[in-house]
């Protein structure tokens, strides 16, 4: 993995997990920049979870438990979303660690 | 992201001995911590110029120190008897997985340095320098040895691989060279009060959102409090049962057993983790560090007795170091054991006819059981030997209708690991984490096969994550893994309350 990434004609510092080494670095096209590299699309859905983390984060200096994400997903979008099986579907590496790393928050560390 | 480029082991119906394949997993290796990650634990920021003298000087230390060391590198005769039983080898064919070949790592630098014959005529008994290769040997090896123990049960010198990777580590940790997932974790604890690095605030924000949905799907005010001074018990649980799934299920069905207990209890933000990685690394100091931070929440919030959640090595270190890390725990009230699992509390309220439970409530389920490694092998619960055996089934005997072991030879004391305890479970090491759970992949496949098995059951943060992320290789579902407490909870029939109409009316004004 390359220890930078190019967003908007700027190299980016990245760790070895691909995680924005810096947080103030974020802006909405570094998340397009590495979606791109997994071969992903970003679609609106996919921006609600984003957006959704960087506010909790902001608040909470922490990515929200799977549950909180899930609840707040399901009462956004329709009950039929509020489960990790559809935040799956959108982020196949894990709605904690790969949406994580597309809103610029520190990779969830743990048992995780 | 990488995608994986590697090749998923076909499950087979028995346990096969694979061929051997010398340097499979070579490649092997975790990333290494930079200097961030070692300095707050203690250890050099890079690797130190006089690496192998200073090497060489902990290795002394270590065995002047731990007599069991030194015994373990002294006794092994080549039996060949755990050559076939880590999971490791089983999944990958490498040599150096084997127990023994791990061990040798390590033997033929002790031979070297620390014997006679080694000193003097090296080739003939097998010794070695400590060379970068050598090095780059155990880096790789060492991180692939969970510390399962169950070579241990079949060699019948008692040797414990598990105690020389600690020790492995501990050595290579003085000089600078460490393992980015451990290390960076236990930073944590010292930071935040725990692995994920969950402040309080969230904690509490997460907590409340367990209240509110506990009283809209069952109508019973079951508290969930943090940092409540004066508490009868406190709870010390993995960071990841208030963050993951199917942890936080479990986390849900402790709460509700201590509420038909009618105890008072609490989580402390400042303990916030039962995990203790010191052990994972081997460092002493470390794991006494983390261990202390229990004692001081306990003083804190004056709490008469302390209880651990679903957590394999925490009741390791819970249950057979506790006393020495952190005691004497003479405060603490003298009737109950120090510390209690969350099993044993629950099993004794069952024994005693106070908790009430709707069996069908699982009858959506067919329950199999996965002895988590630290449990089975090195540690115990309740008052009878096995118990730590015996406890957690009479638990799920006591919620549900539909319960089947896997075969005997997989486990209790002969259990296999989930691939990923030990400080490997991380990203950088799926390769040896898919491939590792295929003997438990086996059994439980057969299970599946023969009994009709829907769901797994685990008592181990470490094992619910590990199996959640693996079984998709393997075409099961990530979840067919469930939190012993989440049957519980499913199960359990709870006692309606008069303050239960108060939070309806709290919630009301809320909206």
């Amino acid at each position: 993995m390359a220890d930078t990434i190019e967003v908007n004609g700027k190299q980016l510092a990245v760790d070895e997990e691909g995680y924005l080494a810096n947080l103030n670095d974020w802006e909405p096209e570094v998340a397009n920049v590495m979606a791109k590299q997994d071969n992903l699309e970003l679609t609106p859905e996919h921006w609600e979870i984003i957006n959704f983390l960087r506010e909790y984060y902001e608040e909470y200096q922490i990515a929200p438990a799977v549950r909180v994400l899930t609840k707040a997903v399901g009462k956004k979008l329709g009950p039929d979303k509020g489960n990790s099986k559809y935040l799956y579907t959108l982020f196949p590496y894990g709605p904690a660690k790969q949406a994580c790393r597309y809103a610029g928050l520190p990779k969830p560390t743990g048992c995780v | 992201m990488a995608k994986d480029t590697f090749a998923v082991p076909e499950l087979t119906p028995y346990i096969e001995v694979p061929k051997i394949q010398p340097g499979a997993m070579a490649h092997s290796a975790p990333f290494k911590a930079k200097e961030e990650f070692q300095t707050p634990l203690g250890y050099p920021g890079e690797r130190v110029e006089d690496w192998q003298k200073k090497a060489i000087a902990k290795m002394g230390e270590l065995l002047g120190k731990y007599r069991s060391l030194r015994v373990y590198l002294d006794a092994c005769v080549k039996c060949g008897a755990c050559t076939d039983k880590c999971h490791y080898f089983l999944g990958t064919g490498d040599p150096k997985n084997m127990p023994v070949g791990r061990q040798d790592l390590m033997r033929k630098v002790y031979r070297r340095y620390f014997t006679l014959a080694g000193k003097l005529f090296p080739k003939l008994v097998g010794a070695v320098d400590l060379t970068e290769e050598v090095l780059n040997d155990w880096y790789s090896y060492y991180h692939q040895c969970s510390q399962c123990r169950r070579c241990s049960v079949f060699c019948p010198y008692g040797i414990d691989t598990a105690e020389i990777s600690m020790a492995a580590r501990e050595i290579m940790d003085s000089i600078g060279v460490g393992q980015k997932y451990c290390n960076e974790i236990i930073g944590k604890v010292y930071k935040v009060g725990n692995n994920l690095g969950l402040p309080g605030p969230a904690l509490r924000d997460t907590l409340q959102g367990i209240e509110e949905d506990v009283y809209e799907s069952t109508g019973v005010r079951v508290r969930y409090p943090i940092d409540e001074v004066g508490a009868e018990i406190l709870l010390v649980t993995p960071s990841a049962d208030f963050f993951a799934e199917p942890h936080i299920d479990g986390l849900i069905g402790y709460g509700k057993v201590f509420h038909e207990a009618g105890v008072s209890w609490t989580l402390s933000s400042y303990a916030s983790e039962a995990a203790n990685f010191g052990m994972f690394i081997g460092s002493y100091e470390n794991m006494r560090r983390i261990a202390l931070r229990i004692r001081e929440a306990a003083i804190q919030l004056k709490v008469k007795r302390i209880i651990f959640g679903e957590c394999g090595h925490a009741w390791r270190v819970a249950y057979s170091f506790l006393n020495t890390l952190a005691g004497p725990w003479d405060f603490l009230d003298p009737r109950y054991p120090v510390p209690q699992h969350i099993c044993e509390f629950t099993y004794d309220l069952i024994q005693q006819g106070k908790l009430k439970f709707d069996k069908s409530e699982n009858d959506d389920k067919v329950i199999t059981f996965h002895d988590s490694c630290n449990v089975a092998r090195a540690s115990r619960m309740g008052d009878m030997p096995g118990g730590q055996f015996e406890i957690p089934r009479a638990i799920i005997r006591a919620t549900c209708n539909h319960f089947y072991d896997m075969d005997e030879e997989t486990i209790r004391d002969r259990t296999f690991c989930c691939g990923g305890g030990g400080g490997l479970l991380t990203d950088d090491l799926m390769e040896l984490r898919v491939k590792g759970a295929k003997p438990r992949m086996d059994a439980l496949n057969n299970v599946m096969q023969e009994k009709g098995v829907t769901h797994m059951v685990a008592i181990c943060a470490i094992c619910k994550t590990q199996f959640s992320k693996v079984m998709p290789y393997y075409g099961m579902e990530m979840d067919q893994v469930l939190s012993l407490h989440q049957l519980v909870s499913n199960a359990i029939v709870l006692t309606r309350r008069t303050d239960d109409e108060e939070m309806q009316d709290d919630l009301d004004d809320a909206d």
